[in-house]
């Protein structure tokens, strides 16, 4: 064999999701590369379903999935967030102005 | 050396071994292809359509074996190679050709789609029943051929693979040298210990 070289990307990547048991969400568990959409399909059951572990799979092009990893919070409104709340400090807060510094569970 | 059992082989279980043994030597040839395939997702095609042939194998030996008052791994490994009832054409070493391995394996599929679908009409009710589970699953198998075929058919090499490997289909009688090779390496464990218990 020669020399290692740069490996070639001939296929389309595909992105698989699969649903565990109705009711649940579809969830990402891996991805496929495939000349067109039938072979991926075929990859799919043969990766992710040979063994009975799926109910459903949704098999997707990498293209087809639009990403986004910006998140602009320039005023930080961490109220808006569930833990912009702290409510340990809250508490200790209020047991000091009631004049009971001790808190049993804090 | 003819194996007492094989004196007394009958036609069921004639037809029964040549589908065993079609598929047992086809799927040692396909999982020739494990590690060494085109690209990973074809690795793991191959070797998983190679794994259920196996399997069909071993269903079919089986049933001819309760016919016969043997075992599925006394039919499949302690017959002389040429006590074997495979083609031809599951017989040829084709790693590293893929084209050639694609062209076979197209080739089977349709000649075994035929030969599937008069067993599951058998009258032999455990013979049709057992074609008709081996069936459902090479539905997955020509899936594929059928991609691959798609795919190469305007390839001068493949087109050409297909013209040489087509007369062999129905080939059976004479063993070639590939065989007699795929039985050394196929049986060798098995007989390295004389009278081992597996």
């Amino acid at each position: 064999m020669g020399p290692a070289g740069r490996a070639r990307r001939s296929g389309v990547i595909y992105e698989v999701f699969r649903l565990e048991r109705k009711g649940q969400p579809f969830q990402h568990a891996g991805s496929i590369e495939a000349p067109d959409a039938t072979f991926a399909e075929w990859y799919a059951r043969e990766q992710y379903g040979r063994r009975g572990e799926s109910v459903a799979l949704w098999v997707v092009p990498r293209d087809a999935v639009a990403e986004i990893d910006d998140f602009i919070d320039e005023l930080e409104r961490n109220y808006h967030r569930v833990d912009g709340y702290p409510l340990k400090e809250k508490l200790r807060q209020a047991r000091e102005r009631a004049g009971t510094n001790a808190s049993a569970t804090g | 050396m003819v194996s007492p059992v094989l004196r007394r082989v009958n036609a069921r279980a004639q037809q029964l071994l040549q589908i065993a043994d079609d598929e047992l030597v086809l799927g040692w040839r396909n999982s020739e292809w494990t590690g060494i395939a085109p690209f990973l997702e074809e690795d793991v095609a191959f070797s998983s359509i190679a794994q259920n042939e196996i399997g069909h194998a071993r269903a079919l030996y089986e049933l001819a074996a309760r016919e016969l008052g043997t075992t599925a791994d006394e039919l499949a490994f302690d017959r002389s190679q040429e006590e074997y009832r495979c083609s031809r054409l599951v017989e040829l070493r084709l790693v590293p050709d893929w084209a050639r391995t694609i062209a076979r394996h197209v080739l089977y599929e349709q000649a075994d789609e035929q030969r599937l679908r008069e067993l599951v009409d058998s009258d032999d009710g455990e013979v049709a029943g057992l074609a008709a589970k081996i069936d459902r699953e090479e539905a997955y198998h020509r899936m594929h051929a059928q991609m691959w075929h798609e795919r190469l058919k305007d390839q001068p090499r493949y087109v050409e693979a297909l013209e040489e490997l087509r007369p062999l289909v129905d080939e059976r009688g004479e063993h070639g040298p590939e065989l007699a090779e795929l039985w050394e390496e196929m049986t060798m464990v098995r007989r390295s210990v004389v009278g081992a218990t597996w």
